[in-house]
């Protein structure tokens, strides 16, 4: 028995590595967003939930990352749609480019923005012209989740887009389908998974943007940059729930998002 | 009727090069080339799915070479198939219908039409990747075929087939041509494949058209040596399959009746390797059920094996070592039997 045992754990000695290394890592993440939640009592997260400021801030982060990821597929999709069936002189630099708010820091991000819808600046005037400010409102959040958040569906979408076989779309013309047929008929249901996913992405990654959107609005502010503030102003104690209560609603709206991708997969 | 005249494309790495062609209504055409001859890129051009640089392309006699790929009237079968993996094989067949917005009842009368003529009622409510790969195949000619095109295009439609669905394929790709009275266009690399379907072949290589004509024509006067070595390699011949009253299968060319091992009945070809084949002073008794009597009318000598043409009413051409031609004491001119098995005729 002794022996089998042993036998068994011998043929399995890579996958047992692995699984104890990974196990590792597991734990750095876990442990600290367990403790998070842990940490505050029931009843002192429900009292922060109740706080108006709390709710508001919160709502504000889902709804600006709702819009900024509504903007991100509205112009992503076409860019990614073209990066994948058009190559052209640069075109590897276009995309690399396309990376370039990921790596950056985001402060930096922030600043870049500013120097351009700032209201003495280009874009920043013409905004102003019709009304649109993005200092310190609703609009300058929206516009530095798009900036740094956008990379990750246009990659997404991307690549969605080019494991979509081009005979596919090629019979498709054959058959009598005009190409804005081809696209919404066999192209975009086709790739619609990575969409999808790299959709879901980006607006996770809004969520939880910080320092590009703190240079352009503090205010109103965001669920992160209330819990700085709070910490600043007020230090850990009054910063822990409301992080606690930002993180459990993530992880609850991905869990339900990922546990719906993995359903539509199946079918 | 579709034409090419001078038709051209330049692509960076390759040419295809003042291509002129004439396919009938009805007529089965076969484009044979080896692996990168530029067969898709010809047929994707006839498509319309790429552009030509210099050239025309007519189908009966109206200029289509600027046409956009949806107004041509051409269809299209791709060697994998090219099903829509998100749509049914209803939604797969239809798809070009509704494109079109052809009306609902024009749509279930084309469906149920398809279904009869190419038997795959069966399957129209299967996902594409719940099918083999010959009913794969049947369900994109039924797509290509749903909006009536004139002409169909076929990227080497049966060479991913395993070889028992590949002789059903076959037969049935003639006879949809035949029975809708429409062009088909077919490439492939397969020399049986078009020799038993091609009403016609023109060899690609290299980007040219380099012959055209009827099988017999492109096989016994071959000037490429891609054909040509295939040629030499094969005694290939047409003739008559019909049942020998025993249960086993006749093949005539000729004046010769030819013991065969096939399924098959009716106006067929054959190949025999000339490896195959045994040449006798006298008649050889064995197992073999094919002994026929001849002449050696030629004689090709290749250094250490020869190629022996033994005339009856046919030609056969046999291989064998120079020491065994010798010591038989054959020369040309002498009457000698040819003896195979029934097992090494390729009926197709």
């Amino acid at each position: 028995m002794i022996k089998k045992t042993i036998k068994y754990l011998h043929q399995r000695r890579l996958t047992l590595t692995f699984l104890l290394i990974g196990l590792v890592l597991l734990l750095f993440i876990f442990i600290p967003l367990g403790k998070m939640i842990f940490s505050s009592s029931p009843s002192t997260l429900w009292n922060t939930l109740l706080d108006k400021e709390v709710r508001d801030s919160i709502w504000l982060s889902i709804y600006t990352a709702l819009i900024a990821t509504a903007f991100g597929l509205f112009f992503g999709v076409p860019l990614a749609y073209f990066l994948a069936r058009h190559s052209f002189p640069g075109k590897r630099l276009v995309e690399s480019l396309i990376d370039v708010p990921i790596v950056v820091p985001h402060i930096a991000a922030g600043i870049a923005l500013l120097f351009v819808f700032g209201k003495s600046y280009l874009a920043g005037k013409a905004f102003d012209a019709i009304g649109i400010h993005f200092r310190d409102a609703v609009a300058g959040i929206v516009i530095a989740m798009i900036f740094v958040s956008v990379p990750f569906l246009i990659n997404s979408a991307k690549q969605g887009f080019e494991e979509v076989d081009e005979r596919l779309e090629k019979v498709a013309r054959t058959l009598g389908a005009s190409p804005w047929q081809t696209f919404f008929k066999i192209s975009l249901p086709l790739a619609r998974r990575s969409i999808f996913g790299g959709t879901v992405m980006m607006w996770a990654r809004s969520i939880s943007e910080f320092g590009a959107v703190l240079v352009l609005t503090s205010h109103p502010s965001i669920a992160s940059i209330l819990v700085y503030e709070r910490l600043e102003a007020h230090g850990l104690e009054y910063a822990l729930p409301v992080a606690s209560v930002l993180i459990i609603i993530t992880i609850v709206i991905f869990v339900a998002l990922r546990y719906f991708t993995y359903r539509s997969k199946k079918q | 009727m579709i034409r090419l005249e001078n038709l051209t494309v330049n692509l960076k790495q390759f040419t295809l090069s003042g291509i002129n062609l004439e396919v009938k209504r009805g007529e089965y055409f076969i484009i044979l080339g080896p692996t990168g001859a530029g067969k898709t890129l010809l047929l994707e051009t006839i498509a319309g799915l790429r552009r030509s640089d210099s050239g025309s392309i007519f189908i009966d006699d109206i200029d289509i070479t600027r046409m956009e790929p949806e107004r041509r009237k051409i269809g299209f079968v791709y060697q994998d198939y090219a099903l829509f993996p998100h749509l049914s094989v209803r939604e797969n067949i239809i798809f070009g219908l509704k494109c079109r917005r052809a009306h609902k009842i024009a749509i279930v009368m084309k469906l149920l039409q398809l279904a009869k003529l190419l038997n795959i009622a069966q399957l129209i409510e299967r996902r594409p990747e719940t099918l083999s790969g010959g009913e794969k195949q049947i369900v994109s000619l039924a797509r290509a075929l749903s909006t009536d095109p004139d002409v169909v295009l076929l990227d080497e439609p049966i060479s991913a087939l395993d070889p028992q669905q590949r002789e059903g394929v076959q037969n049935e790709l003639k006879d949809i041509c035949k029975k809708l009275n429409r062009t088909f266009i077919h490439v492939t690399h397969n020399f049986e494949e078009a020799i038993a379907l091609g009403d016609r072949i023109a060899v690609l290589s290299e980007g040219r058209l380099i012959q055209s004509g009827t099988p017999e024509e492109i096989f016994r006067h071959p000037n490429s040596e891609f054909v040509a070595r295939f040629a030499m390699t094969r005694n290939i011949f047409a003739g008559l399959v019909t049942d020998d009253g025993y249960g086993g299968s006749i093949f005539t060319i000729d004046n010769n009746k030819l013991e065969v091992m096939t399924e098959l009945r009716g106006q067929l070809h054959a190949s025999i390797r000339p490896e195959d084949i045994l040449i006798s002073r006298d008649v050889l008794i064995s197992s073999a059920r094919n002994s026929i009597k001849g002449k050696i009318t030629r004689v090709d000598d290749r250094g250490a094996t020869l190629y022996v043409t033994v005339s009856t009413t046919t030609e056969f051409v046999c291989l064998v070592t120079r020491r065994s031609y010798e010591e038989l004491g054959l020369s040309e001119g002498s009457e000698a039997y040819i003896t195979f098995k029934a097992s090494a005729v390729h009926v197709f």
